[in-house]
């Protein structure tokens, strides 16, 4: 409404002859409908309070208090308490893990997702068996993966008979190991979904216009996934800050830290009663996990094509 | 530019036999439509040329050279899809500029080569020429009207000058006005890259107004081929001649009689004197058709009661009950007079437009 009435002010000279608007109308009619957008965003930002804002805040305010071990007691040290946490060097160690721990996650899970969408995307008979199977991972609990690759990677009675868990370079690679193949599954839908929104005609003007199969995958097939795979970078980049379960039932952070992501050292300063310190770095995850997010939005989103336009 | 030959081709998908040993000479530099109901297989046929689809049987062949095994990407054809297909995350230069990187082309009678930047550009921006398209080059589809995104299928096709352009329904995206400009430039275009063009449509106006040439297909098989005129005045078959045709051809059961008169039909409403019927066999159950501008209100043989009257401004069609059959009469007398619903009157054709069919094997009598 107000923007029509905008558009018909072209110049102040028109303005000027122009009757006195009935504001009072309009502006009774948008106090309404401001209190129906109110009553109708109430729900969510209701919910979004409870566990979300309030949450955060309440994370954000114990950061500036230190405990004393039974948490019985907490005094303000304010400030100084951030400074300190985020530039020490546990919040770095932990952080620099976290971040390999992302590399050798995202693309390796990136990559194997795509390539099983793409060799199960075909028309044969009983392909939707193996689409159950490749998708099953979704399924799983992160409980079960970890124990099932704990097996499987057991020096002694494992299928790899390999001691990567009690290697300080091969434990993050075992752990990410088992976190590649659980999300494998939420990857293959994503990607599965995605191929099969391509219209078929693309494919057959991209073969008529000259194209092999690898070159269509590069060329037609890989742009138009980009919304599928600018969501999964994001998510899987997501799911690989937070992992804490994985770690904690294959290697416990060991072996000497060398699987302390933030996450970890979070839950474990927190178990110590060092809530403050925990939610000191609790905080600091956040700003760099939504960081990375907001960044690989802004990045990759230039690249990214959505839809086809079509009328 | 190059012939394109059926010799048997028949495709079977499982047990669905889409096309049933199509035998059809596309020549040389010629604008053949297949045209069909959906589901009579001339999609089918194209995607054949094309490559999309193999062969089940028999020999296709783009001028001398057998393709029966070769593949799509290695044919010498372009085409433009129903939906245009124009890949959406590209500009329309980098569209039209696909099929110019992918594959080689013969420049001066030098063996077929890669294009360098330049030669890729020129050609783009000759194409764009042609089609009006100069404006459009650095937008995506995405923000083009459907007309705008046509043309870039139609360039995307023409920059690569191949030897048979494939076209499926492309213009069934349009409107009624702007398919009916497209049909003309399409002719023009046709006339100015003198290459064979099969064009796949369901409208008989598109077939009727751009062939060439016209092959009608029905369930697979082929019904008729020729020259839009021909099809249309010498139908082959009841298919073919009910198939043609703006409103319809009127076709009636009757029986044929052979006297020392001559030949006619009994129809419902009366006799109708046909001419030339290749056997003359007295009984024999056949199938009468008529255009509806070939009958006239009037004097005649046959009686028959006025339904409804539509009126189309240069022309009316008048509806009649001929003897529980329903019959148009195209009537472009001027005046406001005629016939009005409920009325009696006698119909007449010239036994020359009178079209006879084998009402068993609808093939045609005469």
């Amino acid at each position: 409404m107000t923007r029509a009435t905008e558009a018909a002010t072209p110049t102040d000279a028109a303005l000027d002859d122009r009757p006195e608007p009935k504001k009072s109308f309009f502006r009774r009619r948008r106090t309404r409908e401001a209190g129906l957008a109110a009553l109708f965003l109430a729900p969510s930002v209701l919910i979004f309070s409870a566990f979300f804002f309030y949450p955060i805040g309440r994370i954000v305010y114990l950061g500036f208090f230190q405990q004393n071990q039974t948490r019985t007691r907490q005094r303000y040290v304010g400030f100084d308490q951030y400074r300190e946490i985020l530039t020490g060097n546990e919040f770095t160690d932990g952080l620099v893990i976290t971040l390999k721990y992302v590399a050798l996650t995202v693309p390796a899970g990136l990559v194997l997702g795509v390539l099983l969408a793409v060799a199960a995307n075909r028309k044969l008979k009983g392909i939707k068996v193996f689409h159950a199977i490749f998708a099953s991972t979704v399924a799983t609990s992160v409980a079960v993966a970890s124990i099932v690759w704990l097996v499987l990677i057991n020096p002694t009675v494992g299928y790899f008979k390999v001691d990567w868990l009690r290697d300080t370079d091969m434990a993050l690679f075992g752990v990410a190991l088992s976190s590649i193949w659980q999300n494998l599954g939420l990857t293959f839908i994503i990607v599965i979904a995605g191929l099969q929104a391509i219209p078929e005609e693309l494919n057959e003007a991209a073969t008529i216009d000259g194209m092999g199969p690898v070159r269509r995958f590069f060329t037609v097939t890989l742009p138009m996934l980009s919304p599928a795979l600018l969501f999964l970078v994001v998510v899987l980049t997501v799911f690989a800050f937070q992992a804490f379960a994985q770690i904690d039932i294959l290697t416990d952070g060991g072996p000497a830290g060398s699987t302390e992501t933030l996450v970890f050292k979070i839950f474990t300063l927190q178990q110590g009663g060092a809530i403050g310190e925990g939610s000191v770095m609790a905080v600091g995850l956040f700003v760099i996990t939504f960081a990375a997010a907001l960044g690989q939005f802004v990045l990759l989103e230039r690249r990214v094509h959505y839809g086809s336009g079509e009328a | 530019m190059s012939a394109v030959s059926f010799d048997g081709v028949t495709k079977r998908f499982g047990d669905v036999v889409a096309v049933d040993s199509l035998s059809l000479e596309i020549i040389d530099q010629e604008f053949m439509v297949l045209l069909g109901p959906s589901g009579c297989g001339k999609s089918t046929a194209l995607r054949m040329i094309a490559g999309l689809e193999t062969v089940s049987d028999g020999t296709l062949r783009i001028g001398d050279v057998v393709v029966n095994d070769i593949e799509a990407k290695d044919r010498d054809i372009a085409m433009v899809f129903q939906s245009y297909a124009l890949y959406p995350h590209m500009t329309v230069r980098q569209n039209v500029e696909v099929p110019l990187k992918t594959r080689s082309y013969a420049v001066d009678d030098e063996p077929p080569r890669k294009l360098t930047k330049d030669e890729r550009d020129e050609r783009v921006r000759e194409t764009a020429q042609t089609l009006g398209l100069e404006a459009l080059l650095d937008r995506k589809p995405g923000a083009l009207s459907g007309g705008q995104r046509q043309r870039v299928a139609l360039a995307r096709a023409i920059v690569r000058r191949p030897e048979v352009f494939l076209m499926d329904e492309p213009l069934s995206n349009l409107d009624a006005k702007l398919r009916a400009q497209t049909r003309v430039e399409l002719v023009e275009l046709h006339r100015q890259l003198q290459t064979t063009i099969v064009y796949v449509t369901h409208d008989q106006v598109e077939a009727m107004t751009m062939a060439d040439r016209v092959a009608i297909l029905s369930d697979g098989r082929l019904q008729q081929v020729g020259e839009p005129q021909a099809v249309y005045e010498r139908p082959a078959n009841l298919f073919v001649a009910r198939f043609i045709g703006s409103p319809p051809m009127n076709t009636v059961d009757g029986t044929m009689r052979v006297d020392s008169t001559g030949v006619r039909v009994e129809v419902p409403g009366g006799p109708l004197a046909v001419e030339g019927v290749d056997t003359p066999t007295d009984g024999h159950a056949v199938v009468a058709g008529v255009r509806p501008e070939h009958l006239s209100i009037g004097d005649g043989p046959l009686s028959a009661t006025v339904r409804a009257v539509e009126w189309l401004g240069h022309e009316r069609h008048v509806y009649c009950d001929l003897g529980g059959t329903s019959v148009i009469v195209r009537d472009t007398e001027d005046g406001g007079g005629g016939a009005r619903a409920g009325d009696e009157v006698r119909l007449a054709a010239a036994p020359g437009e009178v079209h006879l069919f084998d009402a068993n094997t609808s093939e045609r009598l005469n």
